[in-house]
């Protein structure tokens, strides 16, 4: 047993057996953040402060979310939304909040691809943060199963039906993913297990290695430049706040985030309780039926993107297509070969790309939503092949950038 | 002396390793089996269905194993097909009715004659060949057994062997 001393107040009984104290020194009074950034590196903390409110309003309908295939329905569009008092506020804030997270997501992806913040020494903060992406694509997924509607069920239909490889015709691994011939109560139960444990459980160890993983190579600035953290910190520490480079996490850095987080906050609950219904698709309030698909499916607007590569070309190749868009961003800091750390407008080529890039994910979502028909089918085709050619084109062009 | 601590280290480490990998291997496998079909669920699947009452051109939906299955009496001059069930003088097209691209069920259109899925646009003719689309394959044929003007779903006839040796559905 070490020795203690007699402790003068309740912070330094917690210092002395816990190391408080250096706890917060290091994880936030002295964990230094560049001066040089705007808004958009807010963002992390508002993707933070989303989970908090999707976690909290997830436990409430937790209490009364029945998982059976008898029962879910009515346990969600009966039960939680007339009779659980405030039972529709935790409904609005999860369904709102799961669809607000993923444009936060993408700003927040977007923002490291324009500053170049997945380059070399942030390799592991692209990756983890990629990785998150598929474990909150995951999450959206299996919830979207839970109300056990039309779209719940027949989603659940086409998404399994994937994993059957096309030609590959893999059906007893599709029935073993849902434990039934077709989606079920043995497919629900699992993917609540799913929802409300194991993956929630993945993305907090996720959310750690994030963190994690941003604590050496530091966040990255608006001009990419790189700055001697150290020096930095010791003339801040030294009262020079002016002449340093850096702010301190907390409270300084913390402070500009809550001011975000503020307004976010207020279009949020604005969204929450004037303009909840673009969550909640009308077709879903149809309980499953395995005998009646619906006129359209359609994913959720985040998806649709990927959707639609899936969707012009035959059954195999849309499925080598649809398996590289998903795994393609994730080799970013490996294909990107320029060793500039930079914000776009200063890479040249980089520029135009990173907007082709954007314009054709928003082309895709748009098309996504329209029926196969006609035009569609041909701009479809045209905008999935330019996004397969992203990748190609992104190693030329870094390639032959000049230095900086 | 060192060398010896060194060398029981070793034994202990490999020898909880073998029984760690044993047992993980052991729980992998449990786990694989926790997540497979139950036997009650892999138990209910067959399904009767009587064709007498089927009128022609007019698609009537039964239900097996969970799925749709199509039900289609052929008209005179519908094409005939290999994979057409006969009984007596009557031509039926039975499939199972989920898209074989990604599961939709596709729509019967009585007046142009054929199956169209809205999830990706594909269409079947009445005999469930694809004809245009993202679907790579026919529609499929549940296993059947004919029996009188009855279909058995869910077993194997000798009609339905020989569509399956011909390899005219999976």
């Amino acid at each position: 047993m070490a020795k203690f001393e007699k402790a003068n107040s309740v912070n330094e009984w917690l210092d002395q057996r816990l190391a408080v104290e250096t706890l917060k020194r290091v994880l936030s009074t002295e964990y230094w953040i560049p001066k040089d950034i705007n808004f958009l590196w807010a963002m992390g903390m508002v993707l933070a402060a989303t989970f908090g409110v999707l976690l909290i309003s997830g436990i409430f309908l937790l209490m009364y979310y029945k998982p059976d295939a008898n029962l879910a329905f009515d346990s969600v569009n009966y039960v939680i939304m007339s009779e659980v008092g405030y039972g529709w506020l935790w409904r609005h804030i999860h369904g709102v909040g799961a669809s607000v997270v993923f444009l936060i997501i993408y700003i927040h992806m977007f923002t490291g691809i324009y500053y170049g913040s997945y380059k070399k020494g942030r390799e592991l903060i692209w990756l983890s943060g990629m990785l998150l992406f598929v474990a909150f694509s995951a999450e959206a997924f299996s919830g979207y199963m839970l109300p056990w509607g039309q779209m719940s069920y027949w989603a659940g239909m086409v998404i399994t039906n994937l994993f059957s490889g096309g030609s590959l015709e893999a059906y007893g691994l599709v029935e073993w993913i849902r434990g039934d011939y077709v989606p079920g109560d043995a497919f629900l139960t699992r993917f609540f297990m799913l929802h409300v444990l194991l993956i929630p459980l993945v993305i907090i160890g996720l959310i750690v290695l994030h963190f994690g993983s941003l604590r050496i190579p530091h966040v990255n600035n608006q001009e990419g430049a790189e700055i001697d953290f150290e020096e930095a910190a010791e003339l801040y520490k030294a009262g020079k706040k002016k002449e340093s480079k850096v702010i301190p996490f907390n409270p300084v850095f913390l402070s500009k985030d809550v001011f975000v987080m503020g307004v976010y906050f207020i279009l949020f609950f604005y969204l929450v309780f004037y303009h909840f219904n673009f969550a909640m698709d009308p077709v879903n309030f149809d309980p499953a039926d395995g005998l009646m698909t619906p006129a359209h499916i359609y994913p959720e607007w985040y998806f649709l993107w990927s959707y639609e590569i899936l969707r012009p070309f035959p059954k195999d190749p849309g499925l080598i297509a649809f398996g590289i868009a998903q795994a393609a961003l994730f080799f970013l800091p490996f294909i990107d070969r320029s060793p500039n750390v930079a914000p776009a407008h200063k890479r040249g080529l980089f520029f135009v790309w990173f907007w082709v890039l954007i314009v054709d994910m928003i082309v895709l979502t748009v098309l996504g939503k329209l029926p196969p028909e006609g035009i569609f089918n041909t701009l479809g085709t045209v905008a999935a092949v330019i996004f397969l050619l992203l990748g190609p084109a992104l190693i030329v062009i870094t390639k032959f950038e000049k230095k900086l | 002396m060192g060398k010896d601590v060194q060398g029981r280290r070793d034994f202990m480490g490999m020898a909880l390793g073998g029984f760690t990998a044993l047992g993980g291997l052991g729980a992998l496998y449990a786990m694989k089996r926790s997540w497979d079909p139950l036997p009650s669920v892999k138990a209910a699947g067959f399904t009767t269905i009587d064709l007498s009452a089927a009128q022609e051109n007019v698609l009537n939906i039964e239900k097996w194993r969970g799925k749709p299955i199509f039900v289609l009496k052929k008209t005179k001059d519908m094409k005939p097909d290999d994979r057409d069930i006969v009984i007596g003088s009557d031509r039926f097209h039975v499939s199972i009715g989920l898209c074989t691209h990604l599961g939709c069920i596709p729509a019967y259109l009585p007046d142009k004659r054929k199956f169209l899925c809205a999830c990706h646009g594909g269409e079947f003719d009445t005999s469930g060949h694809q004809i245009f689309g993202p679907p790579p394959s026919p529609l499929e044929i549940p296993p059947f057994k004919i029996e009188g003007t009855k279909l058995v779903l869910g077993e194997a006839g000798p009609e339905f062997q020989k569509m399956l040796d011909a390899g005219l559905t999976v």
